[in-house]
């Protein structure tokens, strides 16, 4: 019953969805204020009806209910709670209604935070944003119902893949997915402005915070899966080029470069037309994402065959809107030029260059990833292309932003001197290549990686520092002078310090990780003890176990230093019978100057087992730069001329006091 | 989508385990030397019947026959590029997860440099434009935005 409730919501969710997305837009078409007011609950209400959807999902997952198709071919009745609440969106009906579910909230948050947005803009925001939840809403009513029913239902299920039976089933794909469909605000946005034909510093300041939004959730997102990744599968691995990653890292450099872009329409009103690309772009390549994954095209062609009409249906939704933006983008866009003056150095320049960089680096991983699609469908070649092409071809755009990025976010608007921003950056300059040569001669081998990488990271994170240190006068005003000045020092340039300094901390992790990592492979009996990396580890006994759905050996092996037991280690190997699957689950030591990594293997024919130990130096600075990042965009978020959502009656409020701004 | 390697296999229902990770402790040779060589010629080999994985990370039975195939050709004295020769004959281009610099793969190396030098060369345009351009005259207030303005002012 509350299965049939919850399609039935579903269906409902999609009628208004269609209402919302005509009605307004006729509305805001025709100057007609109770048309376009309709958006604003009927956003409400689609929220709330696929919300209800979403709950009689999840309890059909929860009590286990296999009269459900979705349920029965992908949970089990012993499988641990938590892993039936993720479960959820552990399959592909499931994660398409919490992306459906997303959407609608964003929609909804516009809807009850947009009170001081024009009528007219919000109408039309709402309605292209109820048109894209009608697509996938009706996407997934007629290809991919998760409420069907079986006739004949299983006593149990067929237990969820083994490997996202983790925590990090529950954590990275509502952020990851809050991340990508975030995103669609920006592309509603955008096509509200196409159609209005005006964009203005207003817009901007409206965009802006969402976009600001949605790459945080991406950056936390892609950091928990990189981290997931990381500890599950057994070799501590963090990136690996897949196609589903790159289709998650798209949009996050895209998103990025939409950021750095709409500061320009913001503050200097140029660059109009291109931020409208950017936010169009950056969408339409959320919902590649989307695309890829589901349609299993990048895989193989004929993975595409496997399942043609949910592939089809995709390619539809994609061909629709990405084409219709464009189209309605080359029609439009000739109308938003800007006159906005700026010399050839200035923070405008910059940030151009920062744009060109982040999307032609897109456009390499794009290349990548359909190159073997492209010469399959057109050469009738299988090609392969992985982790070596993408290091080689993609690096060098991140190290050159890298470069650049201290003295071009120094740079003033519209009229700069190089001179003048490097001036607080000669120390800072020093420091990290003297920082980079230390490393270089710490190291016994020659490669350039781990000193050029630390170089980099050292310019970064100091660089940032130097930046705030020279806007609060720091050492050369009074301490309490600076301490004013700092703050008042804008939020949203504190968040921007901080956004950068946690590229600098990850690219430092991912230097060090990739220059220094060592491992150790090798069969081991208990009581046999090895040395690495100033350890000693000794293996003293595998254990055989059961869990809640599985079956485990787990070893215990103890870490030893100058011959004191310093901790232990429980690598473990265990066997989902429901799905025939083995796992590695690896026992980390995590540090912060490095991670003790141990995986247990097979066990050998002479009784002993494998072990696989890696070193891996500085790992953790990836995530945690990431972290950095994402916190450098909470703060900026704070920013008051930002925040999101500040409701109107606030601002009104404020102003009634008579605070001066600024 | 999430997580990355392991959540893309089970929605795509693609059934490669990757739960163990793969080179075993009796295939390492003992020259350190060539051993390391080894890895390297591994992880560029694209495991055949796995999802984008290197045969140095691969669990399957044929990744391990690949990568003693390819201990057997260095112990041999085979030069890496000799080994690569080896194992693309047998299994063509596929395998390779670095596509050779030919003609054919030529648009794909090329494409980050081109589109690099095209970009460039439309935002220096931009740019110099920006910089050489008079300043413009203020938009018109929109009908809209008049009377809000008017609506402001009256209060």
């Amino acid at each position: 019953m509350i299965v049939e409730l919850g399609h039935f919501a579903l269906i409902l969710a999609l009628l208004v969805a269609l209402l919302q997305a005509v009605v307004p837009m006729v509305g805001a078409a025709r100057g007609w204020a109770d048309w376009m007011r309709v958006a604003v609950p009927a956003a409400g209400v689609q929220f709330a009806l696929t919300l209800a959807a979403f709950l009689a999902l999840m309890h059909a997952f929860v009590v286990s209910d296999f009269s459900v198709r979705l349920v029965a071919d992908n949970s089990h009745s012993l499988k641990p709670m938590i892993y039936k609440v993720a479960g959820t969106w552990g399959n592909h009906e499931g994660s398409m209604l919490l992306w459906v579910l997303i959407l609608t909230l964003f929609g909804a948050m516009v809807a009850f935070w947009g009170g001081n947005l024009p009528p007219g803009l919000r109408a039309r925001v709402l309605a292209v944003q109820a048109t894209i939840a009608a697509a996938f809403l009706g996407f997934i009513l007629l290809t991919s119902n998760p409420f069907a029913r079986l006739v004949d239902p299983p006593f149990d299920g067929n237990d969820l893949n083994p490997l996202l039976q983790d925590p990090g089933l529950a954590f990275h794909p509502p952020f990851l997915y809050l991340g990508y469909v975030g995103l669609s605000m920006a592309y509603s946005f955008a096509i509200a402005a196409l159609i209005e034909g005006r964009v203005d510093a207003a817009w901007a300041r409206w965009v802006r915070p969402w976009t600001l939004l949605a790459w945080m959730f991406l950056t936390i997102g892609i950091a928990m899966g990189s981290f997931w990744a990381y500890y599950e599968l057994g070799w501590g691995g963090w990136w690996f080029w897949d196609p589903v990653e790159n289709v998650s890292f798209m949009p996050w450099l895209l998103s990025t470069a939409l950021l750095h872009s709409a500061i320009v329409v913001e503050k200097r009103d140029a660059l109009k037309s291109w931020t409208i690309l950017l936010a169009i772009l950056a969408f339409s390549f959320s919902l590649i994402g989307a695309f890829v994954v589901r349609s299993g095209v990048i895989t193989s062609v004929h993975a595409f065959a496997s399942d043609p009409e949910r592939g089809v249906f995709l390619l539809m939704i994609l061909g629709a809107f990405i084409g219709g933006s464009l189209t309605l983008y080359a029609w439009r866009a000739p109308v938003l030029r800007s006159g906005a003056v700026f010399s050839v150095v200035s923070r405008e320049s910059g940030l151009v260059v920062n744009n060109l960089l982040l999307v032609v680096a897109t456009l390499v991983v794009f290349f990548g990833t359909i190159w073997p699609l492209l010469a399959e469908m057109l050469a009738g070649r299988k090609v392969s292309v992985g982790p070596p092409f993408f290091d080689l071809a993609f690096t060098p755009f991140i190290v050159a932003l890298a470069v650049i990025l201290p003295p071009f976010s120094i740079l003033p608007w519209k009229r700069g001197s190089l001179a003048r921003a490097m001036s607080p950056l000669w120390g800072v300059l020093a420091l990290s290549v003297a920082l980079g040569a230390l490393a270089w001669s710490l190291q016994t081998g020659g490669a350039m990686l781990a000193p050029v990488g630390i170089t980099l990271a050292a310019w970064l994170v100091l660089g940032a520092f130097a930046d705030i240190a020279s806007r609060i006068r720091l050492s050369r005003a009074a301490p309490a002078e600076s301490l004013r000045r700092a703050l008042n020092l804008p939020r949203a340039d504190w968040g921007k310090a901080i956004a950068h300094a946690g590229l600098g901390v990850s690219i430092f992790g991912i230097a060090c990780i990739t220059a220094w990592a060592s491992e150790d492979i090798r069969a081991m009996k208990p009581g046999d003890s090895f040395p690495v990396a100033g350890y000693v580890l000794r293996l003293d006994g595998v254990e055989h176990s059961t869990g809640a759905n599985y079956s485990a050996d787990t070893a215990t092996i103890a870490i030893l230093r100058d011959g004191a037991e310093i901790g232990t280690l429980h690598p473990e190997k265990r066997f989902y019978p429901v799905q025939r699957m083995p796992t590695t689950e690896a026992a980390i030591d995590r540090g912060l100057t490095r991670d003790l990594y141990v995986a247990l293997g097979d066990p050998q024919e002479d009784g002993g087992w494998a072990v696989r130990t890696y070193v891996k130096p500085f790992a953790n600075w990836i995530w945690i730069g990431a972290l950095i990042m994402a916190a450098g965009g909470a703060t900026s978020l704070t920013d008051r001329r930002y925040r999101v959502g500040a409701p109107a009656r606030r601002a009104q409020r404020a102003a009634a006091a008579a605070t001066p701004a600024e | 989508m999430p997580g990355p390697r392991a959540f893309a296999l089970a929605l795509a229902l693609s059934v490669a385990p990757l739960a163990a990770p793969a080179v075993q402790p009796d295939e390492i040779l003992t020259d350190p030397g060539l051993e390391a060589r080894a890895r390297a010629i591994t992880a560029e080999l694209r495991c055949v019947v796995c999802q984008a994985e290197s045969i140095d990370d691969s669990n399957a039975e044929i990744a391990r026959d690949l990568r003693l195939l390819v201990r057997e050709r260095l112990t041999e004295g085979d030069s890496d590029a000799e080994v690569l020769a080896f194992v693309t004959d047998r299994y063509g281009e596929f395998v390779l997860f670095r596509p050779p610099f030919t003609w054919r793969n030529a648009v794909l190396w090329l494409s980050g440099p081109l589109f690099l030098l095209l970009g460039a060369g439309l935002a220096f345009a931009y740019v110099r434009r920006r910089s050489t351009a008079p300043a413009p005259p203020r938009p018109p207030l929109t009908p809209e935005e008049r009377a809000r303005l008017e609506a402001l002012t009256n209060e």
